[in-house]
């Protein structure tokens, strides 16, 4: 704990007169509202801390809301939270421009909780459309009943894209919401007064379930349903992050084996999440043989998961207090030499990738990232890694088997599509090699323990494939949630992809688009 | 330089005989389909050979397309809040295993050339109306397959405020492919209904194992 005491002194001398307090879980600030944004930009820029998640909920007495803004010390690997109630009607001053990494969620909570802030430059259309709902709607408020339609209607055909490019001949071109092939829908309006696209806005939310909302009241089994469903394509990641939010109240201690098994099934999806990436990534230059090689590793992966598993996407696997999987020694066998198998062709499509000059000309210097831009907007993932920011929570916040088991974390510099690519190829490397050190080393004994039902709230995080996620729970002592945030990676980085657009040429949309592997659905909850 | 045709020449047909062989692999038919922890697995493959039968006959449905397009069907595929795991299954049915076009059905990119509208998602507020639009700009006759649980009840999300509850709440629906997400050879299965090369006659006919999530309450 030294480190951990060391910190708290320091955060002390940085935030003379605040109440600091160890909560065990985090270290708690509780600033008044008037010291909020000297707070924040305190810990970001004398601390070093990367932004994590903003959590609003409705206070459990009376009116007014809570607010949890949570930091993490990525050096020292120390959860930070500034807890601030809020009265009713309390308009709150938006940390957004100093950190930009907030913005859309300030812009979710303006948008959902109808709780106003003062210095953002644009708020509302934004998870509700304005041409669809009606105005004043706040369907995060607790009198809010989801299960009634809600009269009233947007504007309508009258809604238009907010248009940046002032010059003569500019024309908005819009992308979406429905696309020519199988992408999740979206809008995304690029500006353009001839060939390059100049400004470009990313609307997101087509696909607004509203998962936070419906999962209030709902069984915490239930709500772990919504927490594999709402992406589904990195569901284990999802699984293990709520998981590991309600093992973190009820003080569940998940035994060795299945820490292990969670990390190697983590590793297994972020193998077969990224060669799905490649595939497109290749598919959307026209490589229609390096793709097709591509989506025969990924459905070579989804075989395995299927067979050993039951689930090609791993549902149903990750639950509180451990795993419901206990694997037979022949099936590990089986998954250490199809990992084997599965590693040699990456390695091969990779040598075949950067060796065909067509694709590589596509690709370099194409949809760059810079790093001072991911700084800015504190993207995660590999697409932060690929613009030299060193971020991982499975480095920065260390969980489960990763404690022991700290994988090697690769890094590019440039930014660029090509940097992607050579990352995601390192990452499969260093996963792949995880998942054998971990087979190798499994401890014996149970998979699973009792998580007893307890009222509490934590958060839970893990590195998702497309980058850390984070997830808040708060349940009562029935076994009800009451409260569930998801910060995803998703949302993150598609904040800052319109930065990666500026310049690009019109065909290139798609290929960057595909570089960043990124999921609507993961954003859109 | 990397001689990509020499090595798609050198790796010869990757394209599996499934329907008429069954060489399905182990992992593509998914024990537990709806992705539940406790989902009853009734029987993993029937002794026979042959592969489930995923995809069912809505009361409602209109039957395969006429005869005239049972080797030539395009297919518009729109997204109304579908997950990632059953973009990634779609993704696949083009894919060498699966290879869709042997079948003669092909994905186009307008709702005025397509003849079945695949539809996945529990149809959210915001594109109910695109669903819609595209629909009205398909030409008669035209089929709906609905894939995958949200899709045909709403799944997990049920009905609510910013769900409709299934594509069936706003089109009508022909055939419906159970699954959360329906494996690759299960959505095939559905188009492959549509354009009359898999027949599905009794709209009982579902021996699809396990209720879909939304049931489950």
């Amino acid at each position: 704990m030294n480190v951990r005491t060391e910190w708290l002194h320091r955060l002390k001398g940085l935030l003379p007169g605040h109440a600091i307090l160890d909560t065990g879980e985090w270290i708690e600030l509780c600033p008044p509202l008037a010291a909020l944004r000297e707070t924040a930009i305190t810990l970001m820029e004398a601390g070093g801390c990367e932004f994590a998640s903003l959590v609003a909920e409705a206070q459990d007495a009376g009116e007014g809301w809570v607010l949890r803004y949570f930091f993490y010390q990525p050096e020292a690997a120390i959860l930070i939270a500034i807890h601030l109630p809020i009265a009713a009607g309390a308009v709150l001053p938006a940390i957004s421009s100093p950190i930009h990494a907030a913005a859309w969620h300030e812009r979710e909570i303006e948008d959902l909780f109808g709780i106003p802030f003062q210095g953002y430059p644009f708020l509302g259309d934004y998870v509700l459309h304005d041409s669809i709902w009606p105005e004043n709607m706040a369907p995060m408020q607790r009198e809010f009943d989801p299960r009634q339609p809600v009269t009233g209607s947007g504007i309508g055909p009258d809604w238009q894209p907010r248009r940046l490019l002032r010059e003569e001949g500019a024309i908005a071109f819009p992308v979406g919401p429905i696309w020519a092939d199988y992408n999740e829908a979206g809008l995304w309006v690029l500006e353009t007064s001839g060939e390059q696209i100049y400004e470009s806005q990313s609307r997101l939310f087509y696909k607004y379930r509203a998962v936070e909302k419906i999962a209030e009241g709902q069984t915490v089994g239930r709500v772990l349903l919504l927490a594999e469903r709402f992406n589904g394509s990195a569901a284990f990641a999802h699984a293990y992050a709520y998981c590991r939010a309600l093992e973190a109240f009820a003080c569940c201690q998940v035994p060795q084996r299945a820490q292990a098994l969670r990390a190697i099934l983590a590793e297994l999806e972020r193998v077969r999440y990224h060669a799905a990436t490649l595939a497109e990534l290749a598919g959307s230059t026209s490589l229609a043989v390096g793709k097709s090689m591509l989506q025969e590793v990924e459905e070579q992966i989804l075989c395995l998961s299927g067979q050993l598993c039951g689930h090609r996407y791993l549902f149903g696997l990750c639950i509180p207090g451990g795993l419901a999987w206990s694997p037979a020694p022949a099936e590990l066998a089986v998954l250490y030499d199809d990992i084997t198998e599965i590693t040699k062709s990456l390695n091969r499509l990779e040598r075949l990738l950067v060796h065909t000059s067509s694709f590589l000309d596509r690709i370099e210097e194409m949809g760059t990232l810079r790093p001072d831009v991911a700084d800015l907007y504190g993207v995660v993932g590999p697409v932060a890694r690929a613009s030299a920011r060193k971020i991982d929570l499975r480095r920065a916040l260390p969980y489960g088997a990763y404690v022991n088991h700290v994988p090697v974390i690769p890094r590019e510099i440039e930014g660029d599509g090509y940097a992607r690519l050579r990352l995601y190829f390192a990452e499969i490397r260093a996963s792949t090699t995880l998942i054998k050190t971990l087979l190798t080393q499994l401890p014996d004994g149970p998979v699973i323990t009792e998580c007893p039902m307890v009222a509490g709230s934590a958060l839970g995080w893990v590195e998702a494939p497309a980058g850390g996620a984070f997830h808040w729970l708060h349940t009562n002592d029935a076994g009800r949630v009451l409260r569930w945030h998801i910060a995803t990676p998703g949302a993150r980085n598609w904040h800052a992809f319109h930065r990666a657009l500026e310049g690009a040429a019109f065909q290139d949309f798609h290929i960057i688009m595909a570089s960043f592997g990124l999921s609507v659905a993961e954003s859109d909850r | 330089m990397a001689n990509w045709t020499l090595t798609s020449l050198v790796l010869g047909t990757r394209t599996l005989r499934w329907p008429r062989h069954e060489d399905l692999p182990l992992g593509a038919i998914p024990a537990r389909l709806h992705g539940l922890t406790d989902e009853v697995v009734a029987d993993e493959r029937p002794s026979s050979g042959e592969a489930p039968i995923w995809v069912a006959r809505t009361a409602t449905s209109q039957g395969p397309l006429p005869l005239r397009f049972r080797h030539s069907v395009r297919v518009r595929f729109v997204d109304t809040g579908a997950n990632g795991a059953l973009i990634g299954e779609l993704r696949l049915i083009d894919a060498p295993p699966y290879n869709l076009h042997r079948f003669g059905i092909f994905i186009t990119a307008s709702p005025r050339d397509a003849d079945v509208l695949l539809v996945a998602g529990p149809v959210t507020k915001a594109m109910r109306g695109p669903l819609l639009k595209t629909y009205q700009a398909m030409p008669e006759p035209k089929r709906v397959v609905a894939i995958g649980d949200e899709a045909i009840n709403g799944g997990v999300y049920g009905k609510n405020f910013a769900s409709a509850g299934g594509v069936a709440e706003v089109i009508p629906v022909d055939f419906i492919v159970p699954g959360c997400p329906p494996p690759p050879a299960a959505i095939i299965q559905g188009l492959l209904a549509a354009a009359g090369q898999y027949a599905v006659t009794d709209p009982a006919q579902s021996l699809v194992k396990g209720a879909p999530v939304g049931d489950t309450q």
